[in-house]
């Protein structure tokens, strides 16, 4: 399913800077000193959080707990498996 | 707990049509190495971790791993949602069309349905990761075998990404179990 080009890039930036996020995630799990990991840790979280917010304002919810606006946008398609992510990573 | 987030780990993409390598990625939708594989035996073995290292590496990397299987499940759906049965036949996925229409179900490549067999829990946790790390490494040479299988762009640019996954993986695994082993050392000599 084609979703707009706006919201496509959006989406794989969060999808980007939650990946980041995972990573430093498990490396912190077994360097829970490493001080810098972890204030890059802590932009990219900030970041992603503003990304997230924007993102479910102008297109739907990515959690159900934001499910709610004027109406139930939670079931609203395209569901992940669904999306054309056209030439993906790059 | 989980929470479902309305989103892939990956812009899983295909150029579409190989409906050969749709059969064969069943190997890492149910296969004994694969991703639902990894994502239960982490998860199953995290509870007898001694040190909070470890019990935070396999719960984070048993999570990661169901968001590859979800993965590998787009991919195997956009190859096959468009093709007619004929074409499901000529390519291997007749039995599979026959009994499970065009949804995922957790067999292997060759049409062997998943089984707790194939992972273990042994209550140690030294044992446990040794097994981790060689799952991981089973897990890079089966998606090296994947992407030598198929044309498709997109596929082989999602499997190489899934596959560097795998590389990360058995990294903090070793890192967690160099971890475990100073601990168990620590508790000796005290």
């Amino acid at each position: 399913m084609k979703i707009s080009k706006d919201r496509l890039e959006l989406l794989k930036e969060i999808m980007a800077l939650d990946f980041s996020l995972i990573e430093l995630n498990l490396y912190l799990d077994t360097h829970p000193e490493d001080e810098k990991a972890l204030m890059v840790f802590k932009q990219y979280s900030c970041k992603s959080r503003e990304l997230k917010e924007k993102y479910e304002n102008q297109f739907g919810p990515l959690t159900a707990s934001n499910g709610a606006n004027r109406e139930w946008k939670w079931i609203e398609d395209p569901w992940p498996w669904e999306i054309d992510y056209e030439m993906g990573g790059r | 707990m989980w929470i479902y987030e309305k989103k892939l780990q990956y812009p899983a993409w295909v150029e579409g049509g190989d409906l050969n390598i749709a059969k064969l990625l069943f190997a890492q939708y149910g296969g004994p190495d694969s991703e639902l594989s990894a994502g239960i035996r982490y998860l199953t073995q995290r509870t007898t971790m001694p040190i909070p290292q470890a019990k935070a590496i396999l719960t984070d990397i048993g999570t990661e791993e169901l968001a590859h299987w979800e993965i590998i499940g787009t991919l195997i759906h956009k190859i096959i949602e468009k093709a007619t049965p004929k074409q499901l036949e000529e390519a291997g996925i007749g039995p599979h069309y026959i009994q499970h229409g065009k949804d995922l179900y957790p067999h292997d490549a060759a049409g062997v349905p998943w089984t707790a067999a194939y992972i273990q829990a042994l209550g140690d946790p030294i044992t446990n990761l040794h097994e981790d790390m060689a799952a991981e490494q089973k897990a890079r040479t089966t998606y090296e075998h994947l992407i030598q299988s198929t044309n498709d762009k997109g596929v082989i640019e999602t499997l190489s990404f899934l596959r560097q996954r795998e590389v990360v993986h058995f990294q903090r695994f070793g890192e967690a179990l160099r971890l475990v082993q100073e601990y168990l050392d620590r508790k000796m000599y005290y």
